[in-house]
């Protein structure tokens, strides 16, 4: 099956996709960004410091989002020994910690007009950075280490160890008391606590920003594979 | 209606400064990755010339090298 993945088949289709996921990107992007700045009204308590929440929100489910695919690919780089894992996970891991840092700015800036703080010692909050810290160290290893096994080896277990922290920050705020209010949307449920007029702004602005990391790992990809085929012309 | 968005019930700054920080990021991370990207491709476009007729007909013969050169600015 991983065949038909091989990098030198799918380049054709990934080195022509940026320009159309960017084209879409910004579409998605100015359409959630005019629901989530003007047309969505603003909350009861928190009044139009809750727009925070359409940047802050998807920001932080797409760092776990990425940061659980980095666990997984790194285990199938582990089980199946195919080293397109581990180049996937690679491209996949700067937008992951991008959106990491931005949901991390995003919160401390909701913090101060909600709590009254930027910052708070916080089970959820701090997991949060705890994850920063693992993205950190697994693009930090691709940079220093040069043997390609050893450096595959070092980030995957980079990568499968920090993938244990990613229920621990989905579930802090029910484990522990925190600062931080618990999930508002299930997708398990139709029980969700948001009203449609705020769930379908955070659902376009998610969409957007899932766009962007696939316009980004689409970019990344491409650059890692001349990479690989620039060593390629020095061996010729 | 214009100041009701900027001054957004006096959370502006706040809200404003989260949505710009978020932009901000996108644009240097898309131009950052462009950078490294268009930087590679030079390197294999000036490695490629470099190479005698030979080893050029052999790095010809892989389709993903014939498409690397045909996208010269493809993002």
């Amino acid at each position: 099956m991983f065949k038909y993945f091989e990098p030198n088949k799918i380049f054709a289709i990934t080195s022509k996709a940026p320009k159309y996921v960017l084209f879409l990107f910004i579409v998605v992007l100015t359409v959630g960004l005019t629901e989530a700045l003007i047309l969505s009204p603003e909350d009861y308590k928190q009044s139009d410091a809750v727009r925070i929440m359409y940047v802050h929100v998807p920001a932080a489910w797409i760092s776990l989002g990425i940061f659980a695919s980095l666990g997984l690919l790194s285990i199938g780089s582990f089980i199946f020994k195919n080293k397109n894992f581990a180049l996937i996970a690679k491209s996949l891991a700067p937008s992951g910690f991008t959106f990491n840092i931005i949901a991390l700015v995003t919160g401390s800036i909701w913090g101060k007009p909600t709590w009254g703080t930027w910052w708070a010692w916080d089970a959820r909050i701090t997991s949060m950075l705890i994850l920063a810290l693992f993205y950190g160290m697994y693009l930090l290893a691709w940079r220093i280490y040069e043997n390609k096994d050893q450096v595959i080896k070092i980030t995957s277990l980079i990568a499968i160890l920090g993938s244990i922290n990613v229920p621990i920050i989905k579930f802090s705020v029910d484990w522990w008391n925190t600062l931080h209010q618990p999930a508002s949307i299930n997708i398990l449920s139709t029980n969700t606590a948001i009203h449609s007029s705020m769930l379908v702004p955070l659902g376009i602005m998610t969409a957007a920003f899932a766009l962007f990391s696939l316009l980004i790992f689409l970019m990344k990809y491409n650059t890692e594979l001349i990479k690989l085929k620039n060593k390629g012309l020095d061996r010729l | 209606m214009i100041n009701e968005i900027i001054s957004m019930n006096g959370y502006g700054a706040y809200v404003w400064s989260a949505f710009s920080f978020t932009l901000i990021s996108f644009t240097a991370l898309y131009f950052v990755t462009k950078l490294q990207f268009s930087k590679e491709q030079k390197r294999f476009a000036s490695k490629f010339g470099s190479l005698n007729v030979e080893k050029i007909r052999a790095a010809r013969s892989q389709k993903i090298n014939r498409e690397i050169l045909s996208n010269t600015s493809n993002i």
